[in-house]
C-alpha cells in the first residue's frame, strides 16, 4: 500500500502524462481559454449591470472636482457648438443657402462628436486600461461598450442642449422628432462595433491612439458635419463614384438623419438616397462583424 | 488512507508550465524611433535580430492544489511568484505546459476598477459588479463590506470620494470589497501588508474564511509570518523554478537558511536544499 502524504512531493516531468489526466479525470479546464461565441454572449450579458455602472461612473467622475460640477455635462457641448457657430457661421460664412444654420451646424456636431468619442475611447478601451484587464476577469467586450455607453449619455445630455436650441430658433416639434430614436440606436450600435474594431488594434498597436485623432479630423471634414452634402452633390461637376462616397458615409447618414428627424426645414430630399438602409446595413456590418473581431482575439488582450 | 485520498479534489493543476516575457526595445541603443521603425520592419525576423528580449519568467514549474488548502507562495525579489499567480488566473499566456483550474480563479484585487473621485459607496457597487457579482448580492454584503473595512469607525467616510481617504483607509477598503465575493480558487498578492495591526488580523481571520468556503487560496508575500499564520503549504519559487514544495515549516526554515533571515531562531542555518 503506498504511502499517502500530506501534500505531494514536488513533481517531477515524468509526471506530465498523469497531471493531464488528472486534470480531465475531475473535469478541470485550461485556464484564460476564450469561451465561445455563444458562452461569450452569454457572459456579456451577465456583466451588463458592470457595463452601465462602469459607463455612468466614468462619466459622473469626469467633472467631479469642477465647482460647477455635472452642469458642465450641458455646458460643455453648448460651448463647443457656440465656437463652431462662430467660426463657421460667423468669420466664414458658410451658412449661406443652408435654412437654420445653427440648429444644422450644432446637430452635425454633436451627433459627429458622439462617433469621434466613441472611438478614440474604443481605441484605448483596452491599452488604457491595462490595470483592470489584467486584474479582473470578465468579457473584454464590456470596455469598448462600456465607453461607447458613456458616449451616449453623454450625447442625451447635448440633445437637451440641442433641444433647447432647436425650440429657441423656433423651429416646430413634429412627429418626425420621434425618428431620432431609431436613428440613435442604429448609431450606436455603429459606434460599439467601430469601437471594438479599434480596441482591438489599439491593444496591439497602442500607437494607433496617436494617429486617431488625424483620421477621425479628415472624416469629419467630408462628412458633412459644417455644410450640406446634398448642396455639393447636385452640382454635376462631381465625380459619380465621390457623390457616392460622400453620401454613404456612415458619418454623414447618421447626422443627416437625426437633422432630418428634427429640423423641420431639412427636407427628406436633403437625405442620401436609401438613407435607412444604410443606416441599418453600417450598424449591423460594424455591430455584428466588429464584435466577432473583437471576441476573436479575448484570449490576448493585456497579456505579454 | 484511501479515503484521505479520494477526498483531495484537485482545484489548480500546473504541469510543466514555461512563461516567457517579450520585452521591446531593450537592446544597446534600441530606444531610438529608427531602431523602433527597424523592429517594425523586421517583424517576422529573429525576435533577437528586432531587439526583442526574451524573459524566462517561469521554468518547467508543476504542482496540484487540492481543495481546502492554503499555499504560500514565497521566493526573493524576481523570482516568479507574480507571474505564477497570473498564470494561474489565466491571465498570462503559458509558452509551454498547461495550467487547468476547476472554475475561475481570481486574483484578489479590484484596484484597478475603482475611481478615486467617486464616493465609498459607490466603488463598493462597482468594485462587485466588476467582479461579477449581482446587485443583490452586493446589496445583501454592501454593510459587511463596510463594516469589516471599518471606514465608518471615524464618521461617516462611506459616501466622501475615495480621494480624501488615507491610504491607509483607501487599501482597507479595497480589501474588503475584494474580499466580499466567494471565490473558487482565490489568488492574494501582498494583500495582507495594508492597513494597520488590528486590521491584518481581521484579513487574516477573513482569508481562512474565504478558505473555507472557497477551496484554494494561494498568497504570495514577503511576510514570513503571514504565511506561517495563514498557510500550511508552501511552494518555493527560485528563478523561475520550483526549489521546495512542502509543508510550510519544512519550506520556511530552508528558505529562511538560504535567505540568512535570523529572526527566526529555531530555524538553524544549514545549507539550502
Amino acid at each position: 500500500m503506498s504511502q499517502v502524504l500530506d501534500t505531494p512531493p514536488p513533481t517531477q516531468a515524468s509526471a506530465d502524462d498523469d497531471l493531464a489526466a488528472l486534470a480531465a479525470r475531475h473535469g478541470l479546464s485550461v485556464s484564460g481559454a476564450r469561451p465561445s461565441l455563444p458562452e461569450y454572449v452569454r457572459q456579456l450579458w451577465a456583466r451588463r449591470h458592470f457595463i452601465t455602472a462602469f459607463a455612468t461612473a466614468k462619466l459622473t467622475a469626469q467633472y467631479s472636482q469642477a465647482k460647477l460640477g455635472q452642469i458642465w455635462q450641458v455646458m460643455n457641448p453648448l460651448l463647443n457648438a457656440a465656437v463652431y457657430y462662430f467660426i463657421f457661421g460667423v468669420l466664414l460664412g458658410t451658412s449661406r443657402g443652408v435654412p437654420d444654420y445653427i440648429p444644422f451646424l450644432v446637430t452635425g456636431v454633436f451627433i459627429w462628436t458622439f462617433t469621434q468619442s466613441s472611438i478614440m475611447a474604443g481605441t484605448r478601451a483596452i491599452s488604457g486600461n491595462l490595470g483592470l484587464v489584467r486584474a479582473l476577469h470578465f468579457p473584454r467586450a464590456a470596455l469598448p461598450i462600456s465607453f461607447c455607453l458613456q458616449q451616449l449619455q453623454q450625447l442625451l445630455f447635448s440633445m437637451t442642449a440641442l433641444v433647447v436650441i432647436i425650440l429657441s430658433f423656433g423651429i416646430p416639434v413634429t412627429p418626425r422628432w420621434l425618428l431620432a430614436l431609431p436613428a440613435l440606436v442604429l448609431q450606436s450600435v455603429f459606434n460599439a462595433g467601430v469601437s471594438m474594431i479599434m480596441a482591438r488594434w489599439g491593444a496591439k498597436t497602442p500607437d494607433i491612439a496617436q494617429l486617431m485623432p488625424f483620421v477621425l479630423r479628415t472624416w469629419m471634414y467630408v462628412s458633412g458635419v459644417m455644410w450640406s452634402i446634398s448642396k455639393l452633390t447636385k452640382k454635376d461637376h462631381l465625380p459619380h463614384i465621390v457623390t457616392v462616397l460622400l453620401e454613404t458615409n456612415p458619418a454623414a447618414v447618421y447626422i443627416d438623419l437625426m437633422r432630418y428627424a428634427l429640423i423641420h426645414s431639412f427636407h427628406g430630399k436633403q437625405l442620401p438616397p436609401h438613407v435607412w438602409a444604410a443606416a441599418t446595413g453600417w450598424a449591423l456590418l460594424a455591430g455584428i462583424g466588429g464584435f466577432i473581431y473583437f471576441w476573436k482575439a479575448e484570449e490576448t488582450y493585456g497579456r505579454g | 488512507m484511501a479515503e484521505q485520498t479520494e477526498a483531495k479534489i484537485p482545484t489548480v493543476i500546473a504541469d510543466g508550465v514555461d512563461i516567457v516575457y517579450r520585452v521591446n526595445g531593450t537592446g544597446a541603443g534600441r530606444g531610438t524611433a529608427t531602431a523602433a521603425l527597424n523592429r517594425i520592419m523586421r517583424r517576422k525576423q529573429a525576435e533577437k535580430a528586432a531587439g526583442v528580449r526574451r524573459v524566462h519568467a517561469l521554468k518547467k514549474v508543476s504542482f496540484v492544489a487540492y481543495k481546502g488548502e492554503a499555499i504560500g507562495l514565497i521566493g526573493t525579489n524576481g523570482s516568479g511568484k507574480s507571474t505564477l499567480l497570473k498564470a494561474v488566473a489565466g491571465l498570462l499566456p503559458v509558452e509551454n505546459g498547461h495550467i487547468y483550474t476547476h472554475g475561475q480563479p481570481s486574483l484578489l484585487g479590484v484596484n484597478a476598477a475603482l475611481m478615486n473621485d467617486l464616493t465609498g459607496e459607490r466603488n463598493v457597487h462597482l468594485g462587485g459588479l466588476a467582479m461579477g457579482m449581482s446587485r443583490e448580492q452586493i446589496k445583501e454584503r454592501y454593510d459587511d463590506i463596510v463594516e469589516f473595512s471599518g471606514i465608518n469607525e471615524k464618521g461617516d467616510f462611506i459616501t466622501l470620494p475615495m480621494r480624501t481617504y488615507s491610504s491607509g483607509m483607501a487599501a482597507r477598503l479595497r480589501f474588503s470589497i475584494a474580499a466580499a465575493k466567494d471565490h473558487d480558487v482565490l489568488l492574494i498578492d501582498e494583500a495582507l501588508a495594508t492597513g494597520d495591526r488590528k486590521f491584518q488580523v481581521r484579513s487574516e481571520e477573513r482569508i481562512r474564511e474565504l478558505r473555507e468556503h472557497a477551496g484554494t487560496v494561494f498568497l504570495v508575500s514577503h511576510n514570513n509570518k503571514s504565511i506561517r499564520d495563514t498557510c500550511e503549504r508552501v511552494l518555493w519559487l527560485e528563478r523561475g523554478e520550483l526549489r521546495m514544495d512542502g509543508p510550510t515549516e519544512d519550506v520556511m526554515k530552508e528558505y529562511e537558511a538560504f535567505t540568512g533571515d535570523k529572526s527566526d531562531k529555531k530555524a538553524a542555518p544549514k545549507k539550502a536544499a
